[in-house]
């Protein structure tokens, strides 16, 4: 009887300590599922899904705190792969947050500007350029068209404009619609 | 590197012939516009030269409205990799820099230089290089670039950029692609027939540019004339690194990678290019073009354009401008004939319908192929596939077409690209031969768009996150140093010995100040 008692707390501090340390040893830093919902936002960091961020809206998401369709930018197809990679219904999207639009780019006005740099400390991505009482500008490339530059200007200085694909590319068609192309 | 390495096999390029998977027998067609000699075009009475020629970006207008430019002169220049130079074709006055017709396949107007000619055709001051055995490669490189050389063998792509990377890259072997597979197409044939000896100085040219010891002219089988003319230039030139190889017509063996197939038994690796194996793949047009560029400093604004088909009456080939109007040359052929239905610019497997015929010539332009109703296959209703398994078994870049275009339609990207989608040469094969009339073809390209576009917005996304991740990052940082800064301020004022003394110090230095500004 005390041998079996014995042996059996022996072996279970034993288990519990090589536990512990495998705990410590093999700990993920962060959550694997959060890393691969964010890889599917867009990462416009708009914070229209009232997170401020793709990355807090990813965590959300994960702990089951917020729904799989707040995230316009992302639009239809970036609920759907939400709904593939968690393996829940797709929804569709939730007219609260917004809705889908083509992305567009920030551009700042430079003759109105008064170079007051509220609008450098809304950008997300750093994507504006400029320092105090000097012109501002937008680098185009960075923009991820998230308009929360808008709100801040006291000038309304910043408009956002629809872009297109890169001058002189061009897609071919869904063959669906190709005949309306006027393609073979 | 051992001597069974694939980049040593394929020195023995063209010593002994193999095949490619799949491919299809075609009729040639090709006869009708073979009888009679290359004819130069008549000068049109408006050249429209496009500032985009092939995919990519479009060059930049260096002349504007009300300009006189003579032959040669630059039009425009590249902007961005994928674009090139492009010239006047003769001389005359630049009219307007304005939208027109372009012969490009989304079939919307392009922006084109506008030329009328002054009838004089009058060169403009040339820079031949005299000892190009002399020059650096660099400088022949500079060359090919400044003449606005691109592979004229239908992919436009820019030849200057091809020979500085296989010059960096290390090359054996020179192949030049004289095997035109495609139905009713003879430009290269005829060139070759006609002008051997400046396709043989062309390949020592480009020899020259990229190291490569030595040179195969790969023709088809059935262009028995060609491969006298050729042989008898290679004699004249003393060159003895240069083999003329014939290879057995099976379309679509003209495709860089399947040549490289036959001549070698082996196969570009997927996403690579045939400079991992050494090889340097030029069509001979291109070969001709860099000879002229070098020899005589003269650029690129004409090319060999077939105008064939039961369309039209006098099927020829004829040496054409880029910028003359694609009605012109139909003009000089005899016109269409009764019938003719449809305007095909290339070939009749990847050429695509142009909607008018005051398209310009354009560098691309190898063959204008006119249809009547009798060549063209009735419209038949795409039916499901039926699994027959015809499309993979013709496949020349061994893929699963019907396998690939249910991930196209049901927009599995990650599917398509390990599918290889991107290995498609869009050739075709599958299309002719799949009994349902699914578009493969169509689906395909589609798809290389899609896959184009969105590997773009990942890459966006993932710049964007970077970026948000990082300014986080610092305004954390920022605000722990404030807290770090504050606190040791506290911690200083509350321990510090003489703190009463500091302070009466402080206010001491206040009230002096105040009695020296009073």
């Amino acid at each position: 009887m005390l041998t079996a008692i014995i042996s059996i707390t022996l072996l279970g501090s034993l288990f519990g300590l090589g536990l512990g340390w495998a705990a410590r040893k093999f700990r993920v830093e962060e959550d694997p599922v959060v890393e691969s919902i964010n890889a599917i936002l867009p990462q416009t960091q708009c914070g229209q899904c009232n997170y401020p961020g793709c990355k807090p809206y990813a965590e959300a998401i994960a702990v089951g705190e917020a729904d799989i369709n707040q995230c316009p930018p992302g639009g239809d197809a970036g609920i759907k792969a939400l709904a593939d990679l968690l393996g829940v219904e797709a929804l569709p999207l939730n007219p609260d947050n917004g809705e889908e639009k083509p992305k567009t780019v920030a551009v700042i006005d430079e003759k109105t500007c008064i170079g007051c740099t509220l609008c450098i400390q809304a950008c997300p991505v750093d994507a504006i350029l400029g320092a105090s009482k000097q012109m501002h500008t937008v680098i185009a490339a960075e923009c991820t068209g998230c308009d929360l530059c808008l709100p801040p200007c006291p000038v309304d200085c910043i408009e956002m404009v629809t872009q297109g694909p890169p001058a002189g590319e061009w897609s071919w068609p869904h063959p669906a619609n190709a005949l309306e192309m006027g393609v073979s | 590197m051992n001597q069974s390495d694939p980049y040593h096999l394929a020195r023995h390029a063209g010593e002994q012939l193999y095949h490619f998977h799949g491919g299809l027998r075609l009729r040639h067609n090709k006869k009708m516009s073979c009888e009679t000699p290359v004819e130069k075009a008549a000068l049109a009475t408006r050249y429209y030269v496009p500032l985009l020629q092939h995919s990519g970006q479009q060059a930049e207008p260096l002349v504007s409205a009300g300009q006189h430019v003579l032959k040669g002169d630059v039009l425009g220049c590249f902007s961005q990799l994928g674009s090139g130079y492009i010239h006047a074709p003769t001389s005359g006055t630049v009219t307007a820099i304005a939208l027109h017709p372009n012969s490009h396949p989304s079939g919307k107007d392009g922006r084109c230089v506008v030329i009328k000619p002054d009838g004089l055709d009058q060169w403009t001051e040339l820079d031949p290089l005299s000892d190009w055995q002399h020059a650096e490669p660099g400088q022949l490189v500079d060359i090919i670039r400044k003449k606005g050389i691109v592979g004229l063998g239908g992919a436009v792509f820019p030849t200057d950029f091809k020979v500085s990377e296989a010059s960096e890259r290390g090359i054996h072997t020179l192949v030049l692609n004289g095997s035109e597979c495609e139905p009713y197409i003879s430009c290269d044939e005829m060139l070759m027939r006609e002008q051997p000896d400046s396709i043989v100085l062309g390949a020592r040219i480009l020899q020259k540019a990229i190291g490569a010891n030595r040179t195969v002219i790969a023709i088809e089988d059935q262009m028995g004339v060609v491969d006298q003319a050729l042989s008898a230039a290679v004699k004249r030139s003393d060159a003895n690194d240069i083999d003329v190889v014939k290879v057995t017509t099976i379309y679509p063996e003209g495709g860089e990678k399947q040549l490289i197939k036959v001549l070698t038994g082996l196969e570009v690796p997927s996403g690579g290019r045939p400079t991992d194996l050494g090889i340097l793949c030029q069509n001979v047009a291109t070969a001709t073009a860099v000879a002229r560029a070098v020899t005589e400093g003269k650029p690129l604004i004409e090319r060999i354009v077939t105008v064939t088909g039961n369309g039209v009456r006098r099927p020829r080939n004829l040496l054409a401008q880029i910028g003359l109007p694609i009605s012109n040359l139909v003009d000089q052929c005899g016109g269409y004939s009764q019938g003719a239905a449809r305007l095909v610019l290339g070939g009749p497997m990847m050429g695509y319908a142009l909607s008018t015929d005051a398209n310009p010539v354009v560098k691309a332009a190898n063959c204008i192929l006119v249809l009547t109703e009798n060549d063209i296959r009735p419209a038949q209703p795409e039916m499901p596939c039926i699994r027959c398994g015809e499309c993979a078994r013709v496949c020349p870049a061994l893929l699963l077409p019907q396998s690939l275009q249910a991930a196209i339609r049901n927009e599995l990207w990650d599917d398509t690209a390990d599918l290889g989608l991107a290995d498609c040469i869009e050739c075709g094969c599958c299309d002719f031969v799949c009994p349902s009339h699914i578009p493969l073809v169509e689906w395909f390209r589609f798809g290389k768009s899609s896959l184009h576009a969105l590997n773009r917005e990942r890459e966006l996304a993932s710049k964007a996150r970077e970026r948000f991740e990082a300014r986080e990052a610092r305004l954390v940082k920022i605000k722990q140093d404030r807290k770090h800064r504050i606190e040791r301020k506290k911690k200083a004022l509350q321990e510090g010995k003489g703190r009463q003394e500091k302070i009466a110090a402080a206010v001491e230095r206040v009230r002096v100040k105040q009695e020296k500004e009073t």
